[in-house]
């Protein structure tokens, strides 16, 4: 098992009851409200805490973006990446990840990339993702191509760091004379790519058919046994052999040395209402062409306040009763990831621990607690389950370096 | 009126696509081109036109339940789709109302061929950057917010499409924005050459404009004016975008007037 540390990177020090009047913590939520002065000493926090995973035996960090909201810091993934690559040893550091649609010039993104994957020798992952809906606003990208955009911007990227160079690019949404970049990654044929998701159905089939691992983003046991559903299934017709080593799952988990302060700053994680993505305004965070067709009438009835957001997290008692958020102290937290391992089977797990206002010192106990007694017992979970890793499995970077691939039995 | 208007509704085959087309009436071609949130199939202002025109309403492709031309990328080409329809129907002299977003198209057609057309109406037109002002963002608005918006009268929104629009819709909405974000995203429901090229065009022009349009300021309807070689501006008084549908009868008496039918 691959076992990542994960945190947003929460901007906790700006004024939440402008948020909760403003109604929206994002996109369009002044930043007036951000402090640069606590910004600089948030940022240096997290670099801390992320040096301390390594240190305390996390096998990845995992970094993602988002923009305009105090949910997270990180406007681009790529220079907390570039910073880790520097100042770590082991650890994979693990994009879930670039925003392609967001790149008007993939050929950039697949450079910048290259650089962190050799300047930390070869421990890059490197995932990919649409951006969420008012990322799209944020930054000016037509959500309408929103999908058309990621596929054409990977192919791009794979295409810069796989063929020789020079060669032209005429896509429907980039077009370049000259892709012949002088920086390509360590790894070959490519730093492993994993998709992160949540809703998209459209996703699931298109990592599954490139035989990219998919990580489910903090959805419920079984939400997360449907995707593994809809993913297994495009597998066999692909002509690959699913499994644990293809699953990832990201959990809301927070370890304390008390049951008390487990809980308390376990509370932290709905400190945006419990939105997924901050206090999120319906209309910002669905922009029309950015879903699919299929859900089309789900999010407009949300948006007018007629459904129930497709994204809506239940109240914290109810999340802890049901284990979509786990805290407390090692031995509770063990006994519960144990039941959520067997139940869903994931050969990656990403731990987001730490959300909010939770303080630097708990974050950093909260992390050598996992070191000392949460991992080992998750490693030793994972061996009796057989969950293994990408990289224990030594599966093929994509379905374009599979060598054993089987045709498709014909139903009788 | 003394009967409703009996309205065709046919399916054009135009350059692969199967274009909805209602038309009713007899006399001038009369090409409306609707706004930027589609159209009801029948509204008074249709109906009024219909009595002294030959009124052609089509819907533009992708709006609404027609098919998507998910290669169309600007107004421009709904503009030459436009233009390939009166082709193919063998309507060689045709006037043009533009309501909205439908008053770009308009421009944009009127632009190229500065001789066939009878006139143009545009009516808050959106197309050319307003010099003072921005034309409302429809983005970062709920589709009931939007189109509120476009009334200067609430009462009016709700005869059209009652105080709580149905979810059919606000998904037709829906599919209207992604349509109008696949045309005109960026720069946002405008383009920066139509204004230069409008200086070529040889119709006479009434621009319209409802004195409380919140979604395209009054200002874009100055440079309308003054750009288009025979143009002058009608001002409908407590009125806002969607002149169509608050003021129907006095958008209708405007267009006739300015045509010569009265």
């Amino acid at each position: 098992m691959h076992i990542m540390y994960f945190t947003e990177q929460p901007m906790s020090a700006y004024p939440a009851e402008e948020g909760l009047r403003f109604g929206a913590t994002a996109l369009m939520f002044s930043n007036r409200h951000f402090d640069p002065v606590a910004g600089s000493r948030l940022y240096n926090e997290y670099i801390e805490q992320y040096l301390h995973a390594e240190t305390m035996g996390f096998d990845g960090i995992m970094l993602n973006e988002h923009h305009n909201a105090p949910f997270c810091m990180q406007a681009k993934a790529n220079i907390f990446a570039s910073i880790l690559a520097g100042m770590t040893q082991r650890v994979k550091i693990v994009m879930l990840g670039n925003p392609l649609p967001l790149a008007e010039n993939p050929v950039r993104l697949a450079e910048e990339l290259a650089m962190i994957d050799m300047i930390s020798k070869g421990r890059l992952v490197s995932g990919f993702v649409r951006g969420g809906g008012q990322e799209q606003l944020a930054t000016g990208v037509n959500p309408a191509f929103n999908r058309e955009r990621f596929e054409e911007a990977h192919d791009l990227v794979v295409k810069a760091w796989t063929q020789p160079g020079p060669f032209r690019w005429e896509g429907a949404h980039y077009q370049h004379r000259v892709v012949n970049p002088w920086a390509l990654p360590l790894q070959k044929p490519y730093p492993r790519v994993w998709i992160p998701g949540v809703i998209s159905r459209e996703t699931i089939v298109w990592a599954a058919r490139h035989r990219y691992p998919y990580i489910a983003l903090n959805t419920s046991v079984e939400q997360t046994n449907r995707i593994w559903q809809v993913y297994d299934e495009t597998a066999a017709e692909a002509g690959y052999q699913s499994g644990p080593e293809y699953h990832g799952y990201l959990k809301q988990v927070h370890v304390a040395e008390t049951e008390e302060k487990a809980i308390e700053n376990a509370r932290q994680f709905m400190w945006m209402q419990g939105e997924f993505t901050g206090l999120a305004h319906p209309v910002w965070s669905t922009p029309s062409g950015y879903s699919s067709p299929e859900n089309r009438r789900g999010f407009v009835e949300f948006s007018t306040g007629r459904g129930t957001s497709p994204r809506r997290r239940p109240p914290f008692e109810e999340q802890l009763a049901t284990s979509m958020i786990i805290a407390g102290t090692p031995k509770t937290v063990i006994a519960k990831l144990k039941h959520v391992m067997e139940q869903t089977r994931p050969g990656i797990m990403a731990l987001w621990a730490n959300d909010g206002a939770v303080s630097h010192q708990d974050s950093m106990t909260c992390i050598r607690l996992f070191g000392q007694e949460v991992l080992p017992a998750m490693r030793d979970i994972a061996r009796s389950l057989d969950l293994k890793s990408p990289f224990e499995a030594e599966s093929p970077v994509s379905i374009d370096y599979s060598t054993d691939l089987k045709p498709r039995v014909p139903a009788a | 009126m003394a009967s409703p208007a009996a309205w065709k509704e046919t399916l054009v085959d135009l350059a692969g696509l199967k274009l909805r087309l209602n038309r009713a009436g007899s006399g001038q071609a009369l090409l409306v081109l609707h706004h930027d949130i589609g159209s009801l199939d029948r509204l008074p202002f249709y109906d009024a036109l219909a009595e002294r025109f030959d009124v052609l309403v089509p819907q533009h492709p992708g709006y609404g339940q027609s098919e998507r031309p998910v290669w169309m990328r600007s107004v421009r080409d709904l503009a030459v789709l436009y233009r390939l329809l009166l082709g193919q129907l063998g309507i060689e002299r045709a006037s043009l109302v533009g309501l909205g977003f439908g008053g770009w198209i308009a421009a944009e057609m009127a632009t190229m061929a500065p001789r066939d057309l009878g006139g143009l109406v545009l009516v808050g037109a959106m197309g050319i950057k307003p010099p003072d002002g921005d034309i409302l963002d429809q983005a970062l608005l709920s589709y009931i917010d939007y189109a509120r918006a476009g009334f200067h009268d609430p009462r009016r929104f709700e005869a059209v499409y009652g105080a709580e629009p149905s979810t059919d819709q606000l998904v037709e909405w829906d599919i209207c924005r992604e349509m109008n974000f696949r045309l005109a995203w960026k720069p946002y429901m405008y383009s920066q050459t139509l204004p230069h090229l409008l200086r070529g065009v040889g119709a006479p022009a009434l621009v319209v404009w409802g004195d409380d349009d919140r979604i395209v300021p009054r200002s874009a309807g100055d440079r309308y004016v003054s750009a288009l070689p025979q143009a002058r501006l009608a001002i409908v008084e407590s009125c806002g975008h969607h002149v169509d549908m608050e003021k129907p009868l006095e958008l209708a008496r405007l267009v006739t007037s300015f045509l010569g039918v009265a």
